[in-house]
């Protein structure tokens, strides 16, 4: 047990390092979400006045969960890039052989992603509150929400591991990326469900992400509905995609 | 025009469409990127109708102009990266030996992204009808909105192309994409102008020429013929094609005489 947490300590250290000391890696992942929150926070915030929103917090602070869900989500496709970039630098592939616990790489990663999303949604959450965003949540309720969202990046991180220890190449970006972000999308982004017409409906209706964010945004306003339910499909989504994500280990060290 | 200007230009033309065509990996996001952004935000956004004095009942229609001015934003980092791919590849260089001449060097990699925006737009326009979206300006005018939309394309195209003549790099031309994306979102590409409640998003709004271009298409397919928002709309995009060709011919030249 020593030596997984001594794998996974290393990966981690390694993977936390290049992203403080990289300014090309932390852009990318700050310019999108604050990009996002600019755009949907301040130029849609009329969206508000449209009959039965009636989302006490305000449009920023709707906008903002799903900008912070959409960014630790987002979190996990970057470390899922970095799985990959280490894979053609011949790095992974010297630690495979090198690790005497292979899941604790794994972990390590994890950890990796978690702190990214740290400090990137520590920026979002600045920059939301410096726009007059209210929090009319609790200290609890706001804890809640950040549980939910570290949650997600888990689960967003053993997806894009779990798919760049498969593909081993940064090529596989777009596979790695895009169902992220089509499952963040498929949610009621600009209004809530019950406004919802059409396919998206439907399809938001069987979006897991649906009801996270929806409890996600109900955390902020201090009146959170469903939050057995939303911290039960994170939590599914995590159990589910473990055994991908081994599966992705298996294939790495299968291919030597 | 000399012809042998013509005939340099026509077979750097064709290089440029077939090498446009033949990459699915510049084709398909091209035209899937657009339409799957503007697919979730058409479908998320519909109850946008509801505010009061929003133009149409149809936010479909009101969008369509997205896919259209998004599309020629992957023109600009298609030029850019095919130019900056012949620079680091030492194509340029190469064709510099030759009595190729610059006017026809660009011109010529600049066809391969005006037939791009022509594909574009002719997919994004039939996908938007089979989505129930009525040309209001009618058969002309939605022949009208191809060839503005492929000026943009053209427009973008050149200022891929600076970029790429400036920095010789693929990778810098794609770096600069999220920038232009920024400035398409701080436009009234989501909502009109007048409906944008945040002051400071209106007044970036307003200042930001995007919004014009936008307009312009978009009053052919919800208002009919509006002169003005045409006129302006041609104005920018013309404006564009205008810097980003000179912008291209001068970094053309700068960078030839390096070489």
């Amino acid at each position: 047990m020593k030596s997984f947490f001594s794998v996974a300590g290393a990966v981690a250290w390694r993977g936390i390092h290049n992203f403080a000391t990289n300014p090309a890696l932390i852009v990318p992942s700050l310019l999108f979400p604050l990009f996002f929150l600019a755009a949907f926070a301040g130029g849609l915030s009329r969206v508000s006045n449209v009959p039965n929103f009636d989302y006490k917090a305000g449009y920023t602070a709707f906008q903002y969960v799903w900008v912070l869900l959409q960014t630790v989500a987002v979190g996990g496709a970057f470390t899922g890039f970095a799985v990959a970039r280490d894979f053609e630098g011949g790095f992974a592939r010297r630690l495979l052989l090198a690790a005497p616990r292979r899941g604790g790489i794994i972990l390590g990663y994890i950890c990796v992603a978690l702190v990214r999303v740290s400090f990137t949604g520590g920026v979002v959450t600045v920059a939301a509150l410096l726009a007059g965003m209210n929090v009319l949540g609790s200290g609890v309720d706001i804890l809640g929400l950040v549980g939910l969202a570290a949650l997600v990046n888990v689960a967003a991180t053993l997806f894009a591991v779990g798919m760049a220890l498969l593909l081993r190449t940064s090529q596989g970006g777009f596979l790695i990326q895009t169902p992220i972000f089509v499952a963040t999308f498929l949610a009621p982004v600009f209004v809530p469900l019950k406004l919802l017409n059409n396919w998206i409906e439907t399809v938001a209706y069987f979006n897991p992400v649906t009801y996270i964010l929806e409890t996600g945004r109900g955390f902020l306003a201090g009146n959170p509905s469903g939050v057995l339910l939303a911290f039960g499909f994170a939590a599914a989504l995590i159990v589910v995609l473990i055994p991908w994500v081994l599966f992705g280990l298996r294939s790495a060290e299968k291919a030597g | 025009m000399s012809s042998m200007v013509l005939t340099q230009m026509a077979s750097l033309s064709r290089r440029s469409v077939l090498r446009v065509f033949r990459q699915p990996e510049i084709i398909v996001p091209a035209l899937l990127f657009p339409l799957l952004i503007f697919g979730f935000q058409a479908a998320g956004l519909g109850s946008a109708t509801k505010i009061p004095g929003f133009p149409t009942n149809s936010y479909v229609s009101f969008l369509l102009a997205f896919p259209l001015v998004q599309g020629s934003l992957f023109s600009a980092v298609a030029a850019g990266t095919d130019l900056a791919r012949d620079i680091e590849t030492g194509f340029l260089n190469r064709l510099s030996l030759t009595p190729m001449r610059p006017t026809a060097l660009l011109a010529g990699s600049l066809v391969g992204v005006v037939a791009l925006g022509f594909l574009q737009s002719v997919v994004f326009l039939t996908v938007g009808i089979i989505f129930g979206v009525r040309i209001e300006a009618g058969f002309l005018g939605a022949l009208v909105l191809i060839v503005l939309t492929m000026l943009t394309a053209l427009g973008f195209g050149g200022i891929g192309a600076i970029l790429a003549l400036w920095t010789g790099s693929g990778e810098a031309v794609q770096g600069i994409f999220p920038l232009l994306l920024v400035s398409f979102f701080l436009s009234s590409i989501l909502l009109p102008r007048d409906l944008i409640q945040t002051d400071w998003f209106r007044t970036v709004a307003t200042y930001n020429p995007i919004s014009y271009l936008v307009e312009g298409i978009r009053s052919l397919i919800i208002t009919g013929w509006d002169g003005h928002a045409l006129l302006l709309g041609f104005l920018v995009a013309g404006g564009l094609a205008l810097v980003g060709i000179s912008g291209a011919a001068l970094s053309l030249k700068g960078r030839l005489g390096r070489t």
